[in-house]
């Protein structure tokens, strides 16, 4: 269970605030779109959630942990917990499909036996199970996504955020990200996305929570894009 | 595979691909860091030398009175060797001195060989000295050093007496000399030192930047503090000692073959530190370079890498 209260949070002191005084809850298991215009505030949430920023107000909790009272020491374990993927997927060019999924288990000691039976199930589970030995530049945009998606799995995550993951693609590789997004969600793994591609959101009818200047204007339960 | 083996593995692969990718940014860090500990090393050895020379000299005399021997041809020597009367007379005239002659310690040749035998058991030149060759002496301590001129005056024209040193002065202008060897080598050493974990700082922040993507997929996977730090401290540390050994090298050769082969050759009047000032300095070196290295790039890294 994530949980906002009453919170604020400002980049600069004397800034306008990225957010403010938002509240709203989301479920296990359940999948979330966060809409609004570039800089409305989408990226700041998913931010306190992996507690690369701090709110001045109001708690963040997830599963009743106040993430911004967590020890420093404390963060990577929260981290391990929730999967991230980005516009720019954020593969290292060097490493093939494969190293960069098991790079994700190596930064944590994992054992190679594990790292041997968990990267191709999960590449099996992003489709690209012939492509473990590829490298980045050897895929299409989908496909990078993708193999980021399965980094982002691989070590069992109950939370997975998408900040705009289908930023890059064309319509149809979004909507095939979108399918793996929503298989991965309805295996159990709460799903917040945020993005501003309006035929995405129309089309899975998931719950909006839509940000403006810092703001929930609308938290709707199978919500369009827009109301127009 | 244990776990810290893999881990392990994993790491000194990272840091492999992370020195290759700036292999110029390696070489100058693994460069300041031999010679700054080099000289470092080197100022150490000036000091031992010293302490050789303190050790040997230093307690034993302060004013040597070197009597006639067969060879001598001094003008006070033109009757030969000293007489038992002459030397008799002279211990006489030493007691009388007291309490400004606080100890009188008669060398004989056989003693004078002993000891020259036992300093410079390394060197070829032990082989072609024979007792003979070698003045007996009186070894007189002052107990006010400064009235040394006295003692001289006394005996400096008695026949039966070849010369008469104060060693302790002509030392000392050796020793100021050496002395200001060992503070300008320890000067540069220590200021090649502020200029290495600059280098390191600076190595650090390189690094951070060329693994930018790593580092920032790393905290997102939630990798621990220590994860994301290890590369970094154990790619400063490598520098280190790698520059250290390096540093132990020119510290071998300096003694092997500058002192041994070169200086100690030439200058024959005292003997010259061991191997053991070599190791015992190589020691220092490795061990004060690998901590700079720890502790500039620990905190190098709390400046440009957040958790």
């Amino acid at each position: 269970m994530i949980k906002f209260e009453n919170v604020t949070m400002a980049y600069r002191k004397d800034g306008n605030p990225a957010l403010n005084d938002v509240t709203f809850e989301i479920a296990d298991g359940e999948f979330v779109f966060l809409v609004g215009q570039s800089g409305a505030g989408k990226s700041t949430v998913l931010r306190l959630l992996i507690r690369e920023e701090s709110a001045q107000n109001g708690t963040v909790l997830i599963d009743d942990i106040n993430i911004g009272m967590l020890p420093e020491k404390e963060v990577p374990k929260l981290r391990r917990n929730i999967g991230m993927v980005f516009q720019d997927f954020r593969l290292l060019p060097e490493k093939t499909v494969a190293e960069n999924v098991a790079f994700a288990l190596q930064v944590l000691s994992k054992s190679p036996d594990e790292i041997k039976q968990t990267v191709p199930a999960v590449l099996d589970l992003v489709g690209l199970l012939d492509k473990a030995n590829r490298r980045p530049e050897q895929l299409s945009g989908g496909e990078q996504q993708r193999v980021a998606i399965a980094r982002a799995l691989v070590n069992r995550p109950a939370i997975l955020m998408a900040d705009e993951p289908t930023g890059n693609l064309d319509p149809d590789t979004s909507v095939e990200i979108m399918r793996l997004l929503d298989q991965i969600n309805k295996a159990g793994t709460t799903v917040i996305m945020a993005t501003h591609d309006a035929g995405i959101v129309d089309q899975m009818r998931k719950r909006v929570i839509e940000i403006t200047g810092g703001t929930i204007i609308r938290d709707q339960a199978r919500g369009v894009y827009g109301y127009s | 595979m244990s776990p810290f083996m893999t881990r392990f593995r994993f790491v000194l692969s990272e840091v492999w691909q992370g020195i290759s990718r700036s292999i110029t940014l390696t070489i100058a860090l693994i460069a300041t860091f031999a010679i700054s500990l080099s000289l470092l090393g080197v100022s150490l050895l000036v000091g031992s030398q010293v302490n050789e020379m303190k050790d040997y000299w230093f307690d034993k005399v302060e004013i040597s009175i070197f009597l006639c021997t067969s060879g001598s041809d001094t003008a006070t020597c033109t009757t030969g060797p000293a007489t038992e009367a002459q030397k008799s007379q002279i211990r006489t005239d030493l007691e009388a001195m007291k309490p400004l002659v606080s100890e009188i310690f008669f060398e004989s040749q056989q003693d004078a060989y002993n000891r020259f035998i036992e300093r410079f058991k390394s060197s070829p030149i032990s082989a072609n000295v024979t007792p003979d060759q070698l003045p007996e002496s009186f070894r007189i301590k002052l107990s006010n050093p400064e009235e040394f001129i006295t003692v001289v005056n006394k005996f400096m024209s008695r026949p039966g007496i070849e010369a008469v040193r104060d060693q302790r002065a002509t030392l000392s202008k050796l020793f100021s000399v050496l002395g200001g060897l060992q503070v300008l080598a320890l000067g540069f050493g220590l200021a090649m030192l502020v200029v290495t974990s600059l280098l390191v700082g600076n190595t650090i922040r390189v690094t951070a930047y060329a693994r930018r993507r790593e580092i920032a997929i790393m905290r997102l996977v939630g990798a621990s503090k220590m994860a994301l730090r290890l590369p970094f401290l154990l790619e400063a540390v490598f520098g280190a000692l790698v520059g250290g050994i390096i540093a132990t090298g020119i510290l071998s050769l300096i003694k092997g073959y500058l002192v041994d082969q070169v200086i100690a050759t030439s200058f024959t009047f005292t003997s010259f530190f061991g191997w053991q000032a070599v190791v015992s300095a190589s020691i220092i070196c490795i061990v004060s370079g690998t901590l700079l290295a720890f502790i500039t790039a620990w905190f190098g890294i709390a400046r440009h890498l957040k958790v």
